[in-house]
This record gives structure tokens, sequence and C-alpha cells, in this order.
């Protein structure tokens, strides 16, 4: 046994350990290590699971002890109330981000996918990973002092839109180029092979398969939209009434400014509201998880053979 | 949340832009077309012209869409820079050296220095704002890393499939969890927990020597507040970065080729010993680089370090446990305040701490993104590092 641990030692001569493992120890202390080590793992399992309980249950405990279905109906009033207006207005932001990030995301990513090859375009590729790189607060200040104030929009949907579509828009590229990429090279040999137009080939044969990463994608991108407070604060600005549907100097309600707003508070409504909002939340980003696993597992499930061409969705992959 | 990975790489699958019609193919029902492709329905065959304007059209429509974050990222860059001008000549280099931070008084005069206007009195230094960007964010790496790479190697080496599946969901959620709630759990949970429970005694065993002293409470009476402070910031933050850290170590130990570490098994190390020798050394890298991509969340967080560190402008903390503020956290936070600033002088210098906090995660991301991509062709989860 120490033999073979004494072979690798040589060929790794920059491993101390491993030959420290070979030159002295008995086994029975590299059991115990190996034992010691994989226990120390399976404590950061318990690490890992520990905030997600804490949190669901802590924000569940909090708000269910104080629920009102009328939350869900009633609009906010004073320092309390109901959450019906950052309801609406949190769902009309998703829209909105779903169509604009969405568009400029995924034709971006099927440009970036067909018509560039992977050894061109690195300004493009570049750019849209060191946007993804800008931290939010600061996209939220330039939206602020160019959309509010220097065009005029005021506190708005559209500033508020624009805003987190940039902010997702890389996410978005990138799900769509990689989805579109794992798309086998076959099939587009084969159209042409038939004499298909390029851009039919993309609509009926490309675009299908990869449909589901896509998707995927953008729901991932909606849920990191949903989450976000800092670039609305100076976007969206705040709103007791539901969205109007005005596109500028109409300012929208969200839930996380309700959560930002009474996290402190000192009285009990305003607590209410915040653990009332946060469970929204919670349960919106839950949903948006469980729909984004359901899809790649459905699309996995009836394509068996796909899973290992296209490499889609490590999580379920084998270690193999 | 659904790292896509595997980026596979396909240099060869590149139609050409616009290529030749070859006659009219099948014409079916209008499809899910993605928008902004802007192709309309195929018409009937009859009609190729129209055919060869979608043809034609579709590539350029697409190709505005793929420039666009490029656009985006010139235009904010621009902006920055144009509005933080007056407070970079007002604050010069002594911006990143000084510790205080006064707005000036609210109805002293307008005076005029060096052509740049300003309430009498106004006075700023970024110092404190750094040095609490880079503890909070250091405590946050220091507890992440070990947790992140303990878990993606007992999920990828020992776990069976379906309960990795579990883990990765548990990952999924907190990735997906707002930063928001993280600052709500922070303040009504953790905070209290750790001042009453952890913080307290580890003041109380500390000696009053240098180094140890940071981690005794604040001021004479050993204090360590009630739930708010660097401390608390550092953890969850850690909390937010480890699903970052964990997912992308996982995805990269999955490519290290199994032949390598089932020899150094067959050699007969231990299990441990194989993922030191081989497992490990395989994605080094990699782990750094997932690591500065956590540390770029970590630095650039904003709402859950407001909401938690106490801000406390232009001092920076002689404890763990005493209360700070960062770069992102004082944006948010006094942005308000400096809408009172008649001279816009404040305002301008939110925009600087902008930059600021834009070059040192500029630097952070990309190179983490340097570091993954020498190793492996893995896609890094773009976006909010989800």
């Amino acid at each position: 046994m120490p033999r073979g641990a004494a072979l690798s030692a040589e060929r790794r001569p920059d491993d101390r350990r491993a030959a420290a493992a070979a030159a002295g120890s008995s086994l029975r202390r590299r059991r115990f290590t190996d034992r010691l080590t994989w226990s120390a793992a399976g404590l950061c399992l318990v690490l890992v699971a520990i905030p997600v309980l804490s949190i669901v249950i802590g924000i569940v405990g909090r708000a269910v002890g104080n629920w009102h279905w009328s939350v869900l109906t009633t609009n906010t009033s004073g320092n309390g109330g109901g959450l019906l207006n950052a309801i609406v207005g949190t769902l009309v932001l998703m829209l909105g981000v779903a169509i604009v990030a969405g568009a400029v995301g995924i034709a971006g990513g099927i440009y970036l996918a067909e018509y560039l090859p992977s050894d061109r375009g690195h300004l493009l590729r570049g750019a849209s990973e060191v946007l993804s790189g800008v931290p939010s607060i600061v996209l939220g200040y330039v939206g602020y002092v160019v959309l509010v104030v220097a065009f005029h929009w005021g506190y708005s949907l559209l500033a508020a839109v624009i805003v987190l579509s940039i902010l997702v828009v890389p996410y978005v590229t990138k799900t769509t180029e990689v989805a579109i990429s794992g798309v086998p090279t076959s099939y587009r040999e084969g159209a042409e092979a038939l004499g298909m137009r390029s851009g039919y080939t993309l609509r009926k044969l490309v675009m299908r398969p990869a449909l589901p990463g896509i998707a995927t994608g953008l729901i991932v991108a909606l849920a990191i939209a949903v989450g976000e407070t800092a670039p609305l604060l100076f976007t969206a600005g705040v709103s007791s009434k539901s969205p109007t549907g005005a596109l500028t100097h109409s300012p929208v309600g969200y839930l996380t400014y309700y959560v930002y707003n009474g996290f402190n508070a000192s009285t009990k409504p305003g607590q209410i509201q915040a653990a009332d909002a946060a469970l929204i939340l919670l349960v919106l980003v839950l949903l948006l998880i469980v729909i984004a696993r359901v899809l790649v597992a459905v699309t996995q499930r009836y394509s068996p053979d796909r899973r290992q061409r296209m490499g889609r969705a490590p999580t379920v992959k084998a270690p193999t | 949340m659904a790292t896509v990975t595997d980026d596979t790489v396909t240099t060869d699958t590149v139609t050409g832009d616009a290529s030749p019609a070859r006659g009219p193919s099948g014409a079916g029902p209008p499809d899910p077309v993605p928008p902004g492709s802007g192709g309309p329905p195929p018409p009937p065959p009859s009609s190729p012209s129209a055919w060869w304007r979608a043809e034609r059209v579709m590539p350029h429509g697409l190709r505005v869409a793929a420039w666009l974050p490029l656009v985006a990222l010139v235009l904010i860059l621009v902006a920055l820079v144009w509005k933080a001008m007056p407070a970079i000549r007002f604050n010069g280099f002594g911006f990143f050296s000084r510790s205080v931070w006064d707005l000036g008084g609210a109805y002293s005069p307008i005076v005029s220095t060096g052509g740049i206007r300003h309430p009498q009195g106004a006075t700023y230094g970024a110092w404190p704002l750094i040095v609490g960007t880079l503890q909070s964010s250091f405590i946050a790496l220091l507890l992440a890393v070990p947790v992140g790479v303990g878990t993606a190697l007992i999920v990828v080496e020992k776990l069976p499939a379906r309960l990795s599946q579990a883990i990765g969901f548990f990952l999924e959620v907190l990735a997906g969890i707002p930063s928001v709630v993280y600052g709500l759990w922070g303040f009504v949970t953790l905070g209290p927990f750790l001042a009453h429970h952890v913080a307290q005694h580890v003041a109380n065993v500390m000696p009053n020597v240098p180094v140890l002293d940071f981690f005794r409470g604040v001021g004479p009476h050993n204090t360590v507040g009630n739930g708010t402070g660097l401390l608390v910031v550092g953890v969850v933050l850690a909390v937010m970065i480890l699903p970052i850290i964990a997912a992308t170590t996982r995805d990269l130990l999955r490519q290290v080729p199994r032949a390598s570490v089932e020899g150094a098994v067959a050699l007969g190390m231990t299990d441990t010993e194989a993922a030191r020798a081989v497992t490990i050394p395989w994605v080094r890298s990699g782990i750094i680089g997932a690591s500065v991509l956590g540390l770029g969340r970590a630095l650039g967080e904003t709402i859950a370090v407001a909401m938690l560190s106490g801000v406390i402008l232009g001092q920076t903390t002689t404890s763990l446990y005493g209360n700070m503020t960062t770069i992102a956290a004082t944006i948010v936070s006094e942005l308000d305040a400096a809408f009172n600033d008649v001279s816009g002088l404040a305002v301008s210098v939110m925009a600087e701490l902008g930059l600021v906090l834009l070059v040192i995660t500029l630097i952070a991301n990309v190179g983490a993104r340097l570091l993954v991509r020498r190793v492996s062709t893995t896609a890094l989860p773009v976006g909010r590092g989800v």
C-alpha cells in the first residue's frame, strides 16, 4: 500500500502531504485521516442546509403567525396594510424584463452561437461578461442620473425595466448561446443538404431542441430580477397604488421595497408587512426555481440521447 | 441555480450570413419565433422575395441585439465618469486615504474651490468604505471557500445521485433567495443569535493585545452590539456567495477524468489522498476562479450590507463586532441625503464611489474568468453569479 503512494509522490514531488503519508504514517492513521476529512465535508453539507432551513423557517414563521389573506387583495396604506400594489408591480416588472431582456438576450445569444465563430467576437462576449460583473447599485445609480433625471422620465416603469434588463441580459445571452451551441451540427448539415434556408433551419431545427434551455435561462433571469432592490430604489420609486400602465412619470411599487422599508420598523404593522413581503418573494422565487428544474427534468426524460450530446444541466449528470 | 456548464465548443456550427436560397422549401405554420429575430411566418413558396428579405434582415437584427450589452457598458462608463468628474477634481487623491465624511452644513453657503461648487466645509474620504468592503468580503471568503469546496467534494465523490440533487436544490434556493431577504434574516435571526450566543463569549476570552484585540468588543466595556456590524455582514455575505463557490467547484470537479482518480486509488491511496493529490490540483485554479467570482459578488452586494452593517461613515471599525459600511451600502443609504446638497457635489461623490467599486469588482471578475478559462471550457455562471 505505501508503495503505491510513494510512487505517486515521486510523480508529484511538490505534494509534500502525499509524501509524508507514504513515508511514515501507518494505514490506520491514514484511514483515520480519511474519515476525518469526509466527516468535515459532511459537516459542510450541514452548514449549507442550516441557513436554507433557518431562512425559510424563520421567514415563514414570522409571516404565517400574523397572516391575513387580505394582504393579497388590498393596497398598502400608511405603515401597513396589504401588498396588492407591490405584487402587481413586481409582476409587471417581471413581464417587462421578460419582454426586453428576453428579446435582446435571446437574439444576442442566437447571433453569438450561430453567426459568430467562437474564435471571433471576443469583444462582444467580453463586454457581456464585464457587464454581468457590474454591481447592481452602480446600474441603479446610472439609471437614476440618466433615465430618471436626464431623460426626465421620473421614477417610472420604463427606467426600472431597462435597468433590470441590463442586469440580466448577459445571463440570458449566455444561456441561449450555450443551449444553441449544444444542438448537434449534424442537424444543420442535414438541413443544409436538404436545401433548407438558414433562417428556416434556425427556427425549425435549431431553436426547437434549444428552447427548454433558453426558457430555463430566462426563468432564472426573472428570479434574479425579482430579488433586486438596490437598482429599483432609485428607478422605480415607491407607489402605494397598482401600476397605472404608464411607462414614464409613474412610480411602481414592488415587494423588495417593503422588506427593506419595514425590516427595522418599530411598529407591528410595518414588521408584519416586511415579513409578508419576504414570504411572498420566497414563494415567487421558489416557484421559478421549481419551474426551471421541472423544465430541465422533463426535457431530459423525454430525450435520453440528447442529454449526453448536449451536456445541459450538469446537476443530474453522473460523474463518469 | 441552473448553472449551465459544459460550454460545448462549436467552432463548426457556423452557418454563413444569409446563405443563398436554394429554391422553395416547405412552409409550415408560424413557429414560436424567438422575439427579436424578426422573421415573419414563412409565406407560400410562390413569393420568394419576402423570404429573401427575412433571410437577409434577420442576421442584422440579431447583430444589433448582440452589440447592445457592449453599447450599454460603454454608456454606463461614460455616464459614471461624467457624473464623477466634479468629485474627482474636488477630492483629489486624498479621497482614498482620508477617514472623514462631511457633506458640509445643510444651510452653509455654497462656495467654489478650484471651479467646483460645494457647501462650505464639505470633505469626503473613502478609506473606511474601502477597508470595510475588503474586510467584509475577506471574512465572507474565509468562511465560504472551505465550506463550498468541502460540499462540492463530497457531492461529487461520495453522495448518491439523488442526494446530490437535493443538495443542488438547496444551493439553487440559496442562490435564488433575494438579498433583501438575507438582510431581513440577518437582522432578525442571525444577528441576534451571533451577538448573544457567540460573539460575547469570544470577546470575553480574547486578551487585549494587538491583532487579537480585533476579536474583542467595542470600547472599554467590550460590547458586541445587538446584531449589526462587521461579523454579521461577513457571515451573511458568506452564505450568499456559498452557492456560487460550491456549484462552480462541483461542476469543475465533475470534469476531472475518473481514470486518474481511480488510478490513484488503485495505487493504494485513500480517497482523501486521491482528492488531495489528483482531484484538487486538477481544478485548483478553477477553485480560485470560483472564489474570486464569489468575491466579486460580495464586494458588490448592497442592500443586505446596508441593512446589517449599521452604516458608520468616516471611521474604520477596530472590532470584529463594530458597525461599519461598504462602498455599495454607502451609495444606497446616502444617496437620499446626497440629493439635499444643492451644489450637486454629494451626488457626484456617489458616482466616484461607484467608479471605485466598479474598478475593484471588475478586477476581481475579469481575473476570475481568465483563471477559470485557462483550465477548462466550463462556462462560469454569468449574471448575478447564480
